[in-house]
């Protein structure tokens, strides 16, 4: 027991974060179990992520297009921001003096930038604390953002979690197989500060952690997570229709009665086309999932 | 039950907390079970119950596994605890009352914690995925309360040494406070990254190794000398069993990430632990069998005996498994498929269910004072367990031989998952099998509480089987 608590201890705690690792930590925010301030583990007070084609304040056109991490007046930072220890040696050096992120003040909110620096002699991400160092304030850049630049991937974890979908997914590409077929394997410092990591240990279904390099569809994601059937006859995946709510993005209700009547009637033989699936609202569960693995899982 | 709760102690009469335990322990293996024969349904055809997350596969899983993990599984171990520890230290359970609070917040506990897994509240973190309040109440209602009453019960045994049951009894009540406490450490404390991974598979792995398997085992220390007549074949070999267990049985949760970015030593360390895990095994299965010599008529006659050495016998397989399938070699094949889960259903459904069943059918026949209602309808159990597991495990590890072979000569995953269909709907047919003969054991139970002959002071309910 002592041997498998203390000793490994030592070596995650000296993996350096890698961009994926602040990525996802930064993408996410804290958490995303059952907590205060999320108590229905329905994915609030969570960042958004947005990206950014042009500067906030200044309106100078950005190329190529940054992510910034937007964390609203309440939302809790992530565990990087909050324990810098965790970021690892270099990128907590660099996040605290050029970042400047122990300026950040939760209960006004802030936005983070993944940025480059250099640490003696090499070239490492660090965290960066826009609203100290720039001046962007969380509202001008979701505003500069706009809905269709906007990403809700904490939003999206959580109900990937609340769903349980790692039941049958795992994101964590095995050796040699894998690594060949679905792409890169992770590397130690892309976890830090992540949680759950959500591993998953049973494979009903094939791994998701570089999903979206495989298929980045949106209208094919929502087709699947409607109804798998519609785009992979032979899936046992379970429908997902229910993360729609109740409207869709044109705030009419959604006939769930008369899609599957149709779908039925489809499915005999009876119409040349299965139904069209409603667009979801920029509030859905769906659309969240979906921005979590078009954004984080590449 | 509920005016024991506030009763004095020496008002309530003794075995009421095993009763409680044992009946509890019935209820749920028939909820868990239901919920995985619901669940296998839905596998093997997803569009079954559609439209409402309250039935989606992601909800009711964890219910599933929840529900035989901390509901049969350890309110059976409670029960055997409640009835063996004093009947081995020739003395009375040192807080019947307190066994009843046990009972009580394990069951209200674990139906809120349930509830709340179905409506989606989750940590998110596998076999592990209460939210911490609840785990509080784990610990603090249930293992801690639990471990007391064991503890205590030791204490003030009559006999000058400690029975090898009740030896595992308290060190392993005291391992899975440490294991569930530990494993909750990621929430509580906000640990993340490989860290909480690690913990993740360290508590899920321990769960099995230091509290499942062991106290199944102690179970059959108990068991299986006192339906036989015969003594236990060697004390020093249980001993030799209980502290390789300790030894080699707390470190090999890692060969669940060999590929994730963790230190190579600690995934070899798991690796050759896992395989040490063998002594142990070899230990426990060869103490009991040398313990039936010359009474393996019993083993067809005996119904308790049929369940007990039908577990010990099924722990051959598993542990034969369980090394194997730790070398880099093999897990590389099998992690993450079907054979997994045949594996753990091999464990937890197999060997470990089969002793437990075994006591909990001796346990409240002894404390009930009644013979079994209807040796028919055990039988009836017996057939459909047995059946209805092997239909589940081979069919579940032919799938994953599949999804294996699948997996590493890259086939399109869809065309592994048309291939696993038939698998599918066998492991449905095999999960509702033992579904079916839960209902029936519960029934036949609840019978021989009301109406089972009573067993005149100095027999025991096993000797009368075949007498009217």
């Amino acid at each position: 027991m002592c041997i498998t608590l203390l000793f490994p201890g030592y070596d995650f705690r000296t993996g350096v974060s890698t961009w994926v690792g602040l990525d996802k930590q930064l993408s996410v925010g804290r958490l995303v179990g059952w907590s205060y301030e999320d108590p229905t583990v329905s994915g609030e007070g969570k960042p958004v992520t947005v990206i950014l084609n042009k500067d906030p304040a200044s309106g100078a056109a950005i190329d190529p297009p940054v992510r910034a991490y937007v964390y609203q007046a309440g939302t809790p930072f992530s565990s990087g921001v909050n324990h810098t220890g965790g970021l690892g040696k270099g990128v907590e050096e660099l996040s605290l003096s050029l970042g400047k992120i122990k300026a950040a003040n939760s209960s006004q909110g802030a936005v983070f930038l993944i940025t480059k620096g250099e640490f003696n002699g090499e070239e490492i991400d660090y965290v960066e604390n826009a609203t100290a160092t720039r001046g962007w304030t969380p509202d001008q850049v979701l505003r500069t953002g706009g809905d269709a630049n906007s990403r809700y991937v904490g939003k999206g974890k959580t109900i990937y979690i609340s769903e349980g979908c790692w039941w049958c997914h795992t994101l964590l590409p095995e050796q040699t197989q894998d690594w060949q077929y679905f792409g890169a394997p992770p590397y130690l410092g892309d976890f830090n500060g992540e949680m759950p990591t959500a591993f998953g240990s049973d494979r009903k279904a094939p791994d998701l952690l570089h999903v979206a390099a495989r298929n980045s569809s949106r209208e094919w994601m929502y087709m699947h997570f409607f109804n798998p059937r519609l785009v992979q006859p032979n899936s046992i995946m379970p429908r997902f229709d229910y993360l729609w709510g109740k409207t869709d993005a044109n705030g009419n209700k959604i006939d769930f009665a008369k899609w599957r009547a149709e779908y039925s009637d489809y499915l005999h033989g009876k119409r040349i086309y299965a139904p069209e699936v409603p667009e979801p609202a920029a509030n859905s569960e769906v659309r969240a999932v979906v921005d979590w693995i078009m954004t984080a899982l590449k | 039950m509920m005016k024991y709760l506030f009763a004095r102690n020496d008002e309530i009469p003794p075995g009421s907390a095993t009763i409680f335990f044992g009946f509890s322990s019935i209820f749920w293996f028939v909820v868990g079970t239901g919920l995985g024969s619901f669940n296998a349904a839905k596998l093997a055809f997803p569009d079954w119950v559609t439209g409402t997350e309250m039935f989606a596969f992601g909800h009711m899983r964890q219910v599933h596994v929840l529900a035989v993990i901390v509901g049969w599984i350890s309110m059976a171990f409670g029960m055997t605890m409640m009835y063996m520890t004093p009947a081995l230290g020739n003395t009375k359970l040192w807080s019947e009352k307190l066994g009843l609070w046990t009972v009580f917040l394990w069951n209200v506990g674990l139906s809120l914690g349930l509830i709340l897994l179905w409506l989606g509240f989750t940590s998110g973190r596998e076999y592990n995925d209460l939210i911490w309040p609840i785990d509080l109440v784990v610990i603090f209602g249930v293992l801690v309360p639990l471990g007391i009453n064991v503890w205590m019960t030791i204490a003030h045994r009559q006999t000058q040494g400690i029975y090898i049951t009740n030896w595992f009894f308290g060190a392993c009540v005291f391992m899975v406070i440490i294991v569930f406490l530990v494993g909750q450490s990621a929430e509580l404390f906000n640990l993340t990254g490989l860290t909480e991974g690690y913990l993740t598979f360290w508590f899920a792995h321990n769960v099995l190794g230091l509290w499942i398997t062991p106290v199944a085992a102690a179970i059959a220390y108990y068991v299986v000398p006192k339906l036989t007549g015969n003594p236990l074949y060697s004390h020093r070999i249980a001993h030799l069993h209980f502290w390789a267990i300790i030894a080699f049985y707390s470190t090999p949760a890692s060969h669940h990430l060999m590929s994730a970015p963790l230190p190579e030593w600690l995934k070899s360390f798991a690796s050759v632990e896992g395989v040490l895990i063998l002594i142990p095994a070899v230990a426990f299965v060869a103490n009991i069998l040398l313990t039936m010599k010359g009474k393996w008529t019993l083993f067809v006659e005996n119904m308790e005996t049929k369940f007990a050495i039908t577990g010990v016998l099924l722990a051959v397989p598993l542990n034969m498994q369980g090394g194997f399938q730790q070398t880099r070699a093999i897990n590389w094949y099998v992690h993450g498929t079907g054979w997994i889960v045949a594996h753990a259903h091999l464990a937890l459904l197999g060997m470990s269910s089969f002793l437990e069943t075994a006591a909990v059918y001796f346990g409240l026949q002894s404390v009930l004072r009644r013979k079994l209602y209807s040796l028919a309808l055990a039988n009836l159990h017996y057939w459909f367990f047995i059946v209805g597991f092997c239909i589940y495990w081979i069919s579940m590890t032919i799938a994953g031989l599949i999804q294996g072979a699948g997996k590493i000569y890259e086939v399109p995953y869809i065309d592994v998952v048309v291939a696993e269909h038939p698998y599918m709907i066998a492991r449905w047919i095999g999960g509702t099998m033992v579904f079916t003969g839960n209902v029936v054991w519960l029934y036949n139970m609840w019978m021989t509480a009301r109406e089972g002959t009573v067993v005149p002071q100095g027999r025991y309910a096993h000797e009368m089987a075949y007498e009217r």
